[in-house]
């Protein structure tokens, strides 16, 4: 159908000539959700959502932005005991010290998993609004990442801390560190947008996540390291769109070979995971109002 | 029916249908089920969760530019999937909708306004949901501070503003959105009177710039202020398309004949669920098996309901509304302290009134409970009944509703001067 008035009684168009915009609402859009100007068009909504997670984050907390730290920081002491102590772990990771190299870790480890929860809940957590407005709902869980991608940034001191602490000299590598967090958000994504829209659909998934990320987290490389993996199951290993990234992250902070492999092999996981959720949650947008 | 004018519609609504499933959305462990029986039996039919249910049934009706619309319909007449999906919250499921311009959809005040957050917070947070740019927000914003009226308070956290100032930012942040097209539900029903006639005369304005308003109600004095055409819903389908007037008369009439869905099987309804209201009555408590209820009338309230377990700090809540809205009374069972801070997981409550000193005329019934804060059901316009007019006065006068809502008792007299 014609986006112009023709008729010659029409209003004159409103607003300096501002075009017509032309909507039509059919049964099922296909793709629509994934319409990449309409989200652009709707980015304030994205960043103004994203605002609001912050500043409540920080009004709700006594503590405010100090979790941000205190989460990796405790998890390292803790896991430094039982791991590196009790267990000897803190012998066989090739010199270097067991606290960098367990920080070094979960530091994109918690980035990975804290998203990934905010995602997955963005759509449930925001159903009032969802069934009284219409908006690209891909931007929920888009702007649900924001709070712990600045987290990140305030835990990404405590490393600088740390490797100064110990004496962890920084090198060149450090280039590489926006393409591995480039890497890491490319998992968040994938994983997050996959989630999100299944626990709009079956809300056991909001018991599943935590439980799936704790399992997620001892089949990652973050208190062991990569090698120690034997070859036999490295393909496994491979599968996990986190372990090749968090291996080369933590290569990059101690300055040891990276396994560029790993990570590309990692990255396209994490790539893969991102189409499938992108087709997936465009699948079922539609029906999201209707089952909030 | 009025001459319609040859310009090419704003909004060209087809054949539009819409059907929901009844029942629970199937849980993952059915859908499992279901998945692990299809590759058992190689292929087949996924398993159908309940009955369809037809909100709207081919529904088609044009909106020219400039006009203000009004959808009128008791409740479950399919006005709000109607507006769900004309904001597109909600894909039909069959025919189309046509709409040219910009849609800006209020289908409640204050969408997504966060208690926690400031006054000033909310303005950009809902002008955004709303799908204002923030550089619009930012023109507008010392307008919608003026008129929502909120001046001092504005970098307080929203949920210590009183009810009404709450209700006014979030009207005045929509009031000031920009679309060809707006689509308003009911937003109307809240706020204080003064600010209602302030909320209206908004409204006129919008209509007056030749923005198209589609507007829905249960407050028949708004729709006739403000739309010249209407469409009246029932049961899915519009019935009956055109001026305002006749809409309102068919509805007021049809009020009364309609055979209304049992409270059990009603879909329409809000809270959290953890009791359903599955029978309401009203009687004459005088009389019970007399079919009237007449002025003056003490009434019987025989609320059924079912719960999983026993109603701890139950609270049941009544209100009786004239057909334009208006509410007429409230029986509640925590203002009058009369019931229990337990009760059994079903039963009946029942409340008997002192004399129904009302007009004659149509009262419609919203029922509610609530456990503790919590609203566990609440279905509107759950029942209606009619009160004959009966001789309060012993006169054989009396007023009808065009005079007063209530009968008072009095008693006259003279003095001398």
């Amino acid at each position: 159908m014609s986006s112009t008035i023709s008729n010659p009684l029409a209003l004159p168009p409103r607003d300096n000539a501002r075009p017509v915009d032309v909507v039509v609402i059919k049964p099922q859009r296909g793709m629509g959700a994934l319409d990449p100007i309409e989200l652009w068009r709707r980015r304030d909504l994205a960043w103004v959502l994203a605002m609001r997670d912050l500043r409540v984050r920080y009004k709700q907390t006594f503590l405010g932005i100090a979790w941000a730290v205190i989460q990796p920081l405790a998890t390292m002491v803790v896991l430094h005991i039982f791991f590196g102590r009790v267990l000897g772990m803190a012998d066989k990771v090739g010199g270097v010290p067991y606290p960098v190299f367990l920080y070094a870790g979960l530091l994109p480890w918690t980035l990975f998993a804290n998203a990934v929860t905010a995602s997955s809940n963005s759509l449930v957590g925001n159903a009032h609004i969802m069934s009284k407005v219409y908006f690209p709902r891909l931007l929920l869980p888009l702007s649900a990442t924001l709070v712990p991608v600045i987290d990140y940034a305030l835990a990404f001191g405590v490393l600088i801390g740390l490797m100064a602490w110990f004496g962890v000299p920084v090198t060149t590598g450090v280039v590489l560190i926006p393409l591995l967090i480039l890497s890491t958000m490319l998992a968040v994504l994938g994983v997050g947008v996959l989630l999100a829209s299944l626990t709009v659909c079956y809300r056991d998934f909001r018991y599943v996540v935590p439980f799936m990320l704790q399992l997620w987290f001892f089949m990652t490389p973050v208190i062991y390291d990569l090698e120690f993996v034997p070859q036999r199951y490295r393909w496994l290993m491979d599968l996990n769109p986190m372990a090749g990234t968090i291996d080369a992250f933590r290569g990059v902070i101690l300055s040891q070979p990276i396994n560029y492999a790993s990570w590309a092999v990692s990255t396209t996981v994490a790539a893969l995971t991102l189409v499938v959720g992108l087709v997936w949650f465009a699948k079922l947008e539609r029906r999201f109002a209707d089952v909030v | 029916m009025t001459e319609q004018p040859m310009t090419k519609p704003v909004i060209q609504v087809e054949n539009l249908s819409k059907r929901y499933r009844l029942g629970q959305a199937a849980t993952l462990r059915q859908r499992l089920a279901e998945i692990a029986g299809r590759m058992r039996r190689g292929g087949g039919e996924r398993a159908e969760n309940g009955d369809a249910f037809w909100a709207l049934r081919d529904v088609a009706f044009d909106v020219q530019p400039g006009e203000v619309l009004g959808l009128i319909g008791r409740n479950g007449a399919g006005k709000s999937t109607l507006l769900k999906i004309l904001s597109r919250i909600t894909d039909p499921t069959h025919g189309q909708v046509t709409l040219c311009g910009r849609v800006g959809s209020l289908l409640e005040v204050g969408t997504g306004f966060h208690p926690e957050l400031t006054g000033r917070e909310n303005i950009f947070l809902n002008g955004a949901i709303l799908g204002m740019k923030r550089a619009e927000i930012k023109r507008h914003f010392d307008e919608i501070v003026d008129f929502a009226e909120v001046g001092r308070v504005l970098d307080t956290p929203v949920e210590r503003y009183s009810s009404g100032l709450y209700v006014r930012l979030a009207f005045a942040v929509a009031a000031h959105l920009e679309p060809e097209i707006l689509l308003i539900d009911e937003v109307l029903a809240v706020g204080d009177a003064a600010f209602q006639r302030k909320c209206l005369g908004k409204m006129g304005d919008v209509a007056k710039q030749g923005r198209t308003v589609v507007f829905v109600s249960h407050n028949m004095a708004a729709v006739s202020t403000l739309c010249d055409r209407s469409v009246l819903l029932e049961g899915g389908r519009a019935t009956f398309i055109g001026d305002t007037e006749q809409a309102v008369q068919r509805y007021l009439q049809r009020g009364n004949e309609q055979a209304p869905v049992a409270l059990r099987d009603r879909q329409d309804r809000a809270g959290s669920g953890d009791v359903r209201l599955t029978g309401i009555s009203i009687q004459n408590a005088e009389n019970p098996e007399n079919q009237f209820i007449q002025s003056g009338d003490p009434l019987r309230v025989t609320i059924r309901y079912e719960s999983d377990k026993k109603l701890s700090r139950p609270r049941f809540l009544v209100g009786i509304y004239d057909p334009m809205n208006q509410p007429l009374f409230r029986l509640d069972t925590q203002v009058t302290a009369q019931l229990p801070e337990s009760l059994p997981a079903q039963g009946e409550v029942v409340c008997e009134t002192g004399p129904l000193l009302a007009t004659a005329g149509v009262c419609y019934v919203n029922v509610a409970v609530q456990l503790g804060e919590e609203m566990a059901d609440h279905v509107s316009q759950a029942t209606s009944f009619g009160i004959e007019p009966a001789d309060v006065y012993k006169t054989g006068r009396g007023f009808d509703r065009r005079d007063s809502l209530f009968l008072l008792p009095q008693r006259w007299r003279h003095n001398a001067a």
